[in-house]
């Protein structure tokens, strides 16, 4: 028994290789409406809920650019918590030490990861799955050591970190800061995710799925796969750098242990149980990487490792190929249902179909 | 010389640890083809039930058997409760049900038997070996139990009619099940016996690094990084590449100045990485070749 290519990229990605089956009329209407949810949300919520969903955008951020590499490409990483906690110590660095204005820092954060993505990527060509898993779990293990480093102290405050500002919200806004931090992230939340689906839409985007369906295939049809495998580390390290220097904002301090390898597992639990090759599954990853933990906090002190675990086996359980995968199953269900309805109804008046 | 000869016997002893967990690493990507990563925690479980044994009384090797029965019977049922029905979701949904089992296993520890540090016993007691001070008795007879472990394995998969089924059902899940092979029971099988392994490396580690629940942490990422550089498909390679991984750790930490003693772990992973831009299948591994 043989996969075809086709068969093997829904093994792979889930159900996000297929094509979407959503009519993009629907699709508009509902990112609207989110938009629309969210751009009201903060107005109404106490500043807790707001500093939380400004975490959850910034996690969907961060999965995001695991999906562009993971989903799309097909490539496993177990280190963007490097990646974002590479982002958040370039904010952080610019800031306090060279004074630089805290829009200007995402770009810098973000270039830098693509950067150091990019070189990571050549190494990266020559491994596969686990041992490729392995070198970019190096790379998330080593992080914090070298942050912590006494050479680089002067520039990383070692253990201590450093304390980030809060940015302030522009004066002609009567808003206070959380909301700000809030609506900038949305803002750039809703650039990057634009980007992406462009990105994933367009000629690059076909090639990048094309090697990780197929590589020999995408090769033989002129594909250059190292150029492209290469690039997609850097964006992949782009985009999640970027949401580190977001995080950098929110948590308002930057120190060694908050980049450890948990955070590059729970980025990946995030991506698996939103969705691979999803973008708005990427959001639902978020959710549940900020929100259950905390639920199972509160449920049990002692035991809050287990419920979690225990609420992860539910999920996958449920939705083996994520959020996304869930509702394009539960979709597809409806929409066969909807047309064998209307054929049936047109065999009664006796017309033929 | 002194000191080089007396870095690499220590690194030695810490390869011990990580070759043990290295080796049950393999068995589990031979048996599943998936790395685990709770492989760990399953260790620490099985140990906090010896050392629950010991406390009730129980002799060294009684505790010391029962509790490899255990897991044997523990990994079994994990594979047909959790995994089984994961079986045909896609692959990496199989990746959120070990970090699943990996996150309840250590909470569950700590809730049943807290998280204050336990001394475990060994039964090679702890004085110098042959009255030379590199090198005690429990790490003599760690090293001991691993070569004998790695002997038995290659035995099983080489020499035995299950072993052969294990190995095909690994491989090749379809033609094994065309020729009558039960690949699902084969995959348990495979649960059982990392699990008893892992048991047998943690009772082992434990009078070293000492019981609690984040015990294996560590020591985990030591081992992964050793099975990886001897390669996975290796159990041998896997041995090999837990020793290596301890003494160039080792050596790092003592002999590159200025960075070496910070970061030896950073160091110890680079070289690996290094070492795999030579062999990307890791030094004993074989290369993976598919049919187009």
């Amino acid at each position: 028994m043989t996969t075809t290519p086709q068969e093997h990229a829904v093994r792979f990605a889930g159900a996000g290789a297929v094509r979407r089956l959503a009519w993009p009329s629907t699709r508009y209407c509902l990112i609207g409406s989110a938009v629309a949810i969210a751009a009201v949300l903060p107005l109404t919520c106490q500043s807790f809920v707001i500093f939380q969903l400004t975490e959850v955008m910034i996690y969907g951020l961060a999965i995001l650019g695991l999906n562009l590499l993971t989903g799309f490409g097909g490539q496993f990483s177990l280190g963007h918590g490097a990646f974002f906690g590479l982002g958040a110590y370039v904010t952080a660095i610019l800031m306090q030490h060279y004074d630089v204005a805290y829009y200007w820092t995402l770009p810098a954060a973000g270039g830098i990861c693509f950067v150091v993505g990019t070189l990571f990527g050549l190494p990266a060509l020559r491994l596969q799955g686990l041992y490729l898993a392995l070198a970019t779990f190096a790379l998330a293990v080593a992080l914090p050591q070298l942050l912590k480093f006494h050479g680089l102290e002067g520039w990383t405050g070692g253990v201590q970190g450093i304390v980030v500002d809060q940015p302030d919200a522009p004066d002609f806004l009567p808003i206070d800061p959380d909301q700000w931090l809030y609506y900038f992230t949305l803002a750039v939340l809703l650039v990057m995710f634009a980007g992406a689906a462009n990105l994933v839409k367009s000629r690059t985007g076909r090639a990048i799925m094309a090697i990780r369906d197929h590589p020999i295939a995408a090769a033989a049809m002129g594909i250059n796969a190292p150029l492209y495998k290469t690039l997609t580390f850097g964006v992949s390290a782009f985009f999640t750098g970027v949401a580190g220097a977001l995080g950098a904002f929110a948590a308002q301090f930057v120190a060694p242990d908050s980049f450890t390898l948990f955070l590059s597992i729970s980025f990946l639990v995030g991506l698996i149980l939103g969705g691979m090759g999803s973008l708005p599954g990427c959001l639902f990853g978020g959710l549940f990487v900020l929100y259950v933990p905390n639920i199972a906090q509160t449920v049990s002190r002692g035991l809050a490792g287990a419920i979690y675990g225990v609420i992860m086996l539910l999920v996958i359980f449920v939705m083996p190929s994520g959020a996304a995968g869930f509702t394009r199953i539960a979709w597809a269900h409806l929409s066969r249902w909807r047309s064998r309805r209307t054929q049936v109804n047109n065999l009664i008046e006796g017309r033929t179909p | 010389m002194q000191l080089l000869l007396q870095q690499v016997m220590a690194g030695l002893a810490n390869g011990a640890i990580y070759a043990c967990v290295a080796l049950s690493v393999v068995m589990i990507f031979l048996a599943i083809d998936h790395l685990n990563f709770a492989q760990g925690e399953m260790a620490t479980f099985s140990t906090f039930i010896a050392w629950q044994f010991i406390h009730w009384g129980l002799p060294y090797w009684v505790a010391f058997i029962a509790v490899v029965a255990v897991s044997f019977i523990g990994g079994i049922a994990i594979e047909r409760v959790l995994f089984k029905p994961l079986h045909h979701a896609p692959i990496l949904a199989s990746l959120v049900g070990f970090i699943a089992l990996f996150s309840i296993l250590n909470s569950g520890d700590g809730y049943i038997w807290d998280y204050t540090i336990k001394s475990f016993p060994t039964p090679f007691g702890n004085k110098p070996l042959f009255g030379s001070v590199l090198i005690d008795t429990h790490e003599a007879g760690m090293i001991g139990v691993t070569a004998m472990m790695l002997g038995l394995i290659y035995l099983f998969f080489r020499g035995t009619r299950l072993g052969l089924a294990m190995r095909a059902a690994a491989a090749n899940p379809e033609s094994a099940r065309l020729v009558g092979i039960r690949v699902g029971w084969m995959t348990a099988l495979g649960w059982g016996l990392a699990a008893a392994i892992g048991a047998v490396g943690g009772m082992l580690i434990a009078p070293v690094v000492f019981l609690e629940p984040n015990m294996m942490f560590g020591v985990l990422l030591y081992g992964f990084a050793g099975a990886v550089l001897g390669g996975l498909t290796s159990p041998a390679g896997a041995v090999i590449g837990g020793f290596a991984v301890g003494v160039i750790e080792n050596l790092a930490g003592t002999f590159i100045p200025y960075v070496g003693r910070d970061l030896k772990l950073t160091i110890a992973l680079v070289v690996i990485v290094a070492v795999l831009m030579v062999r990307p299948s890791g030094i004993f591994g074989r290369a993976v070749v598919s049919r187009v």
